[in-house]
């Protein structure tokens, strides 16, 4: 087991200072599919590092006897397993998220995040590290997830989690929503000022021009 | 080592076993998984039934799953439906027969000459559901009809009176795909919207189909039209050729004239 310290860079490391969303853009693609709720951003999130940490564990234990040749083959193949068991296990025990997520779970398979971190870290580092960081990954990937889930779920539905927050007009309140949140679109706003705000808080994030 | 591990034989033997091992946990999931999945399809769908009827709220949120199978069993009746001939199907289990499968298979299944809904195929047999009091009276008649968006096909209950006329609700359950923008096209499942339907009349004085989905607000006041989602302009359309092509001569038109000359009971 390695040392406490590495084992903390490895697990918050990527919530801010290497964020797989922020600094290393991956995954984006379904960030703007399923933030429109905060409860499908939630169990896209739980879905994700579920899957990133057992690839990441499994690839791993396996790394020493993958042939170079075929690896991204065999690394695509524990990902897809693994994100079919999940998508049934949701369909059996949270079937109305799973009805809202659709086919962005089996899009797990060609989230950037999961095969980046396969061939980026599982394939040189021991299982243990490995499922942590796969962990890591995910909360990363969750904690922009979530953000973004918060501001569009709030300003363009006027609710969190599907509870009421501030009453529509048209549900009799005085909160006119802001319907562009509601669309993919703004989730592109909002993931750019999120990555301005940590490369402002962070600046040798910033790539260099040229 | 390295050489041995990229030799041919060891990369094969890895791939067949790392194959294998994979197939095994997918197919044991799927197994295992699959009675409480398909309980959660019926239950899914007879909750949507029933908020047709107008016996459960679904806007309250979560809906207990021993009052949805009890109030389902106690009230709803699922029947068949011959589309051609409009009579009833004796002898086939209306709750476990499977109607996607029957149109996709084309010995059970037609294509319609005039699919305006882009339905595709039809069953020849449908369910229809129906609703009962406590007291055996029929109240509700729920006829699924489904129909092409703006992303995806849109199934809905269309839960009508005996009278076959004045509609009670018009309830979307499913979508495939992604189903339809949500905030726009999604609205179709708004209980707001929902609630505009409840009163309005299928048909005019003449007997002719005249529900319509309209931006007109005079036509839309009136007991035969329904105001348009504002920014849904082509699920709204899908709506509307959904009900047109349902009720229409390739859907229900001869199960409704049949029912009217008083065979529902």
């Amino acid at each position: 087991m390695a040392d406490s310290k590495e084992l903390k860079q490895v697990l918050t490391g990527p919530i801010i200072s290497n964020n797989p969303i922020a600094l290393q853009i991956l995954g984006v693609c379904s960030a703007l599919a399923v933030t429109s709720k905060m409860e499908t951003a939630l169990v896209m999130t739980i879905a994700l590092t579920a899957v990133t940490a057992f690839s990441n564990l499994f690839i791993s234990i396996i790394r020493n006897h993958i042939p170079s040749s075929v690896r991204i083959i065999v690394q695509m193949t524990i990902i897809a397993s693994l994100v079919i068991v999940v998508d049934q296990v949701l369909q059996a025990y949270a079937y109305d998220v799973a009805k809202q997520l659709s086919v962005f779970v089996g899009l797990i398979i060609t989230n950037c995040i999961v095969m980046g971190r396969a061939e980026a870290y599982a394939m040189k580092t021991p299982p243990m590290m490995s499922f942590f960081d796969g962990i890591g990954n995910g909360l990363g990937y969750g904690a922009i997830l979530l953000s973004v889930g918060f501001v569009r779920e709030l300003f363009g539905n006027g609710s969190l989690f599907g509870i009421e927050i501030l009453q529509k007009i048209s549900d009799g309140g005085w909160y006119q929503p802001n319907g562009l949140l509601l669309l993919p679109p703004s989730a592109f706003f909002l993931i750019g000022g999120l990555i301005w705000i940590i490369r402002t808080y962070k600046p040798e994030q910033v790539e260099a021009k040229g | 080592m390295a050489s041995n591990k990229d030799s041919f034989v060891r990369t094969l033997m890895i791939v067949v076993g790392l194959c294998f091992v994979c197939s095994m946990c997918v197919s044991t999931a799927a197994v295992l998984l699959k009675p409480t999945q398909n309980e959660n399809k019926l239950l899914d769908k007879q909750k949507y039934i029933l908020s047709a009827a107008g016996l459960i709220d679904l806007s309250k949120g979560s809906v207990d799953k021993k009052e949805v199978l009890s109030t389902y069993s106690k009230y709803v009746e699922a029947k068949l439906v011959d589309l051609k001939t409009g009579d009833w199907v004796e002898g086939v289990n209306a709750d476990t027969y499977d109607q996607k499968k029957a149109a996709r298979d084309s010995e059970t299944s037609f294509k319609p000459v005039n699919d305006i809904a882009s339905v595709k195929r039809v069953a020849n047999q449908v369910v229809v559901y129906l609703v009962r009091d406590d007291a055996g009276q029929l109240k509700t008649v729920i006829l699924p009809v489904r129909g092409y968006g703006l992303w995806s096909t849109m199934y809905a209950f269309l839960a009508v009176e005996p009278d076959l006329n004045t509609i009670q609700s018009l309830v979307y359950y499913d979508f495939s795909g992604s189903g339809e923008t949500p905030g726009l096209g999604g609205e179709v499942q708004n209980p707001k919207w929902v609630a505009k339907w409840q009163g309005k009349k299928l048909y005019d004085a003449k007997g002719e189909l005249a529900i319509s989905v309209t931006k007109n607000p005079v036509i839309a006041a009136s007991e035969h039209g329904v105001d348009a989602l504002s920014g849904a302009t082509l699920t709204g359309n899908g709506v509307q050729y959904s009900l047109e092509f349902w009720l229409g001569e390739e859907g229900f038109a001869s199960f409704i004239e049949k029912a009217r000359k008083g065979g529902l009971s």
